[in-house]
């Protein structure tokens, strides 16, 4: 059942939802940018790019605030039912979401101003740009899935997160190796770890979204079922 | 219950995996005159459940309930085909008593129609019809059905005054009361609510969510809020036939069928 926004009877409904669906992915695109900044600031140690993160964060959260006073009044005045119910549900997941990952790269953007910023060993900045791409790639696409309601699309970008994670592990070996040969990295390898522990988090809530977008356009709750299940049960379903 | 079972072996045996369904319908066709208005529906209806049926008007809501105690034959041209079981009883069976029938499925109407007679009397009505009861039992029957409907502490004070003085909303109570009052098995309720303000409205409900632990109902809204909140199954009809049926909380988070979706959140098909 493919989802349509703007084909109730009431027209101010209508312009209602689609008003809820383009603030989310203004937040999303707010969200994506101070990311991409967070981890700009921490590879080229820039403290006035992360100032900027830090004080942009206050418009992410004015933002959830914002569609989520939305959402409640859409409860309460116009009942929805079926998918605009889950429409509804599935914003309001999804902006907790977003701006949980705007904290994350909030986090990032802290240890650009730490003194061992912008003195990464060339390696590891490799290493963590590449991990933030993963990230990146996924918040991006999930929202640009979410602007389109594709909950196939959804389905193959809850997957990345996988990779994330693989990164993640790689990342803390390296660390953990780096440590015990040089004590004196101690200080500049824990403030990596804290880093991309946020970029795998940010992944992690990438996929969550993904997993509303799912629900709110087909009604299943994949959340806690293995991804290769739903896979299976996925091509089937395109039939219909 | 045990020694019920052990009474009839044969017949459980035979539609066991049918004993908790009081009405089974199938292969239904209505016409009115040569106009079909209910089309090969099919329903199972759950025993001590509520059932609502939700629709847009003209759907043949009306017209189905009016099977399930075959009052549509009191209308001249309808013409009823297919089976209406009532626990496990075909009730279009020529040897059918409809008096019986209508007793066993009792039924609050659309537009309230208390009778000409006082609140007491159209209450105690049907009851004075099937039971010798002593003055006494028979206020207690009336209060509890009042109560039941939560009409007694409006007019109590007031049982012998002429029932059509009433507001149309207290008369609706009053009807769902007079219904109550004869104890039948199957409730059918024909949007009991439509003149109903909030708080009565609310009572009703919470009536009907009482009741269900001895009776089984089947009730028509158009208040999709309310079948939400009252029913445990809801089937929506469109245009005579029966789209989709299942449990209330999947038809109204995730229904299956597009027209139902459409219907239920308000968009054109
Ligand atoms: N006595 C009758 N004679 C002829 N046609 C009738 C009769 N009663 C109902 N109809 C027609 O049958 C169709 C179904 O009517 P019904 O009253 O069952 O609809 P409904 O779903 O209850 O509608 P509403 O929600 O408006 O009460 C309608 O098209 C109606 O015009
Ligand atoms: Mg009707």
């Amino acid at each position: 059942m493919s989802l349509k926004l703007n084909q109730h009877i009431s027209r101010e409904f209508n312009a209602e939802l689609e008003r809820i669906r383009s603030q989310v992915l203004r937040m999303g695109g707010l969200v994506e940018a101070q990311l991409v900044h967070a981890v700009q600031a921490l590879r080229e140690g820039d403290s006035e790019l992360a100032d900027e993160v830090l004080k942009a964060d206050q418009r992410i959260n004015q933002l959830e605030v914002e569609i989520d006073a939305e959402c409640t009044e859409i409860v309460a005045l116009r009942q929805p039912a079926a998918s605009d119910l889950r429409l509804i549900m599935g914003v309001i997941k999804t902006i907790s979401d977003l701006e949980r990952i705007g904290d994350e790269a909030k986090r990032v953007a802290k240890m650009a101003d730490s003194d061992l910023a912008g003195h990464l060993p060339e390696h590891m900045s490799m290493e963590i740009n590449y991990m933030a791409d993963l990230a990146r790639g996924m918040l991006h696409d999930v929202l640009d899935a979410f602007a389109r309601l594709d909950a196939d699309d959804a389905l193959k970008i809850a997957q990345r997160d996988r990779q994330v994670d693989l990164k993640y592990e790689s990342i803390t070996r390296q660390l953990i190796t780096y440590m015990v040969q040089d004590a004196k990295s101690i200080p500049t390898a824990l403030a990596i770890m804290w880093a991309v522990r946020s970029l795998e988090r940010i992944g992690d809530r990438s996929q969550n979204i993904a997993e509303h977008l799912i629900y709110l356009v087909r009604g299943e709750d994949v959340r806690h079922v293995p991804l290769d299940d739903l896979l299976q049960s996925a091509n089937p379903r395109k039939t219909r | 219950m045990d020694t019920e079972l052990n009474a009839q072996p044969s017949l459980l045996q035979e539609d066991s995996q049918n004993a908790e369904l009081a009405v089974v319908v199938r292969g239904l066709h209505v016409y009115y005159g040569a106009r079909l208005v209910l089309d090969n529906i099919s329903l199972d209806v759950e025993q001590k459940q509520v059932t609502a049926l939700i629709g847009p008007s003209g759907c043949g809501k009306s017209t189905l309930l009016r099977c399930f105690n075959r009052l549509n034959d009191l209308i001249d041209d309808c013409h009823v085909q297919g089976q209406v079981r009532l626990f496990k009883r075909n009730i279009y069976h020529p040897d059918e008593d409809v008096v019986t029938l209508r007793r066993q499925v009792g039924m609050v109407f659309q537009r309230p129609n208390p009778f000409p007679k006082s609140i007491f009397d159209n209450v105690a009505y049907g009851v004075r019809l099937q039971h010798k009861l002593g003055a006494r039992e028979l206020r207690e029957v009336v209060r509890w059905s009042l109560k039941a409907a939560a009409l007694w502490d409006e007019v109590k004070d007031r049982l012998s005054e002429s029932a059509l003085k009433l507001s149309s909303g207290q008369q609706q109570r009053l009807v769902i009361a007079r219904a109550l009052a004869v104890k039948p098995s199957v409730l059918l309720l024909d949007e009991p609510a439509s003149n109903l303000d909030p708080i009565s409205m609310l009572k009703l409900e919470e009536l009907i969510t009482e009741l269900k632990s001895r009776y089984t109902i089947i009730i028509v809204t158009h208040n999709m809020q309310q079948a939400a909140r009252v029913s445990d199954h809801t089937a929506f009809i469109d245009q005579g036939r029966l789209i989709e049926v299942s449990d209330t909380r999947s038809l109204f988070t995730h229904p299956k069928q597009k027209q139902t979706e459409d219907y239920i959140t308000g968009r054109y098909g």
